[in-house]
């Protein structure tokens, strides 16, 4: 008797760890559901919107300017952040405010990208800590979940003025 | 299907695995010794690397932890498409995925709200800023570390190495030391 209860919970063990294994695996390597809090990605992403990311492309380094990250941030490691690319590395990005008379310009550096919030006004973005590094990036967003109405593909920034070309 | 269960299972029932040092490749080509190596030898040491102490992000000063290198992931792009390819191949045939990021292994001298005199830094003396920290090789002279791009983002923290697994006259537990000449001008938290 014991010993079937024992098998039994062993086995049971055993496929929770393997299941365990098998969701950190696809969690790391493959994609999650994220609940978004704040207003910084206003209106392309609202409080308490969830949406879906995947971390296939930074593992393949397919992370285009425009893409929405999900980002570690970089001066408290165990919170993360929502923003979208404006330059990869060697981009010529705008680091003055819209709002400044005098307009500075620099270059991203090597292995860095830089990040800014749709909602310029309201967010803590680059502009504040300066360029970010590539490896400090979790997962690319690429569909929105929640809520029903606002379901899909996510939008271009609503700041097209922002990417500068060459 | 039951060879992938065992591969994640190996790979996450121990929240440690190996590395090997490449001293060459690791550090900067041009002088291609070991930079954090006081014995000066050439050759590579296999280190153990723990990831489960390093969840919550202590360090201490001194520790020696292997961080995700920072600089130049676009220039990889044709090494990196070779590595997935390999990636590929590996998790499904050797069972264990290898990853094409860079990782370099330096000691942490400070750590955020410490200020520091720097060597070969732009600036001469630091304040580490909240939520990073300041790393640096042994050897200062052939070290690619926080001298070249300042401090490091907590974020970028990869793993805590912890022995020295091989050759074998060199086993040994790393312990966290700091060098004397290098200590924190000024401590923020003890």
């Amino acid at each position: 008797m014991l010993r079937n209860a024992l098998g039994k919970a062993f086995r049971f063990l055993g496929y929770t760890v393997q299941y365990g294994c098998i969701a950190h695996c696809a969690f790391e390597y493959l994609g999650g559901i994220v609940v978004c809090s704040g207003p910084s990605m206003e209106p392309t992403i609202q409080n308490s919107d969830i949406v879906f990311s995947e971390s296939l492309s930074r593992h393949f380094y397919c992370i285009r300017k425009g893409d929405i990250v999900i980002v570690k941030s970089p001066n408290d490691p165990k919170s993360n952040i929502c923003k979208r690319v404006i330059g990869l590395e060697g981009d010529k990005v705008c680091t003055s405010n819209p709002s400044d008379f005098l307009k500075s310009h620099s270059y991203v550096p090597k292995g860095h990208v830089w990040l800014e919030g749709d909602n310029l006004r309201n967010s803590t973005d680059s502009r504040c800590y300066g360029p970010v590094p590539y490896g400090l990036i979790r997962g690319r967003i690429c569909l929105k979940l929640w809520p029903l109405n606002d379901f899909g593909f996510l939008r271009a920034s609503p700041n097209g003025h922002r990417f500068l070309d060459d | 299907m039951c060879h992938i269960y065992d591969s994640c299972f190996v790979r996450l029932a121990s929240a440690l695995y190996l590395v090997v040092l490449e001293a060459s490749g690791l550090y900067v080509p041009a002088y291609g010794k070991p930079s954090l190596n006081p014995g000066g030898r050439e050759a590579s040491d296999v280190v153990l690397l723990n990831h489960w102490s390093i969840r919550n992000y202590d360090v201490q000063r001194g520790d020696i932890v292997s961080l995700v290198s920072s600089v130049s992931f676009w220039r990889s792009i044709p090494f990196a498409t070779y590595t997935w390819c390999l990636n590929v191949v590996c998790l499904f045939l050797l069972r264990s995925p290898r990853n094409p990021e860079q990782k370099i292994i330096k000691r942490v001298i400070a750590l955020e709200g410490d200020i520091i005199k720097t060597i070969g830094y732009k600036k001469k003396y630091v304040k580490v800023p909240h939520g990073h920290i300041w790393v640096e090789g042994d050897h200062h002279g052939h070290s690619f570390d926080s001298n070249a791009f300042g401090p490091v983002s907590l974020g970028l923290l990869h793993a805590r190495a912890t022995h020295i697994l091989w050759p074998p006259q060199r086993w040994q537990k790393l312990q966290p030391m700091l060098p004397p000449e290098r200590k924190p001008l000024h401590r923020e938290q003890e």
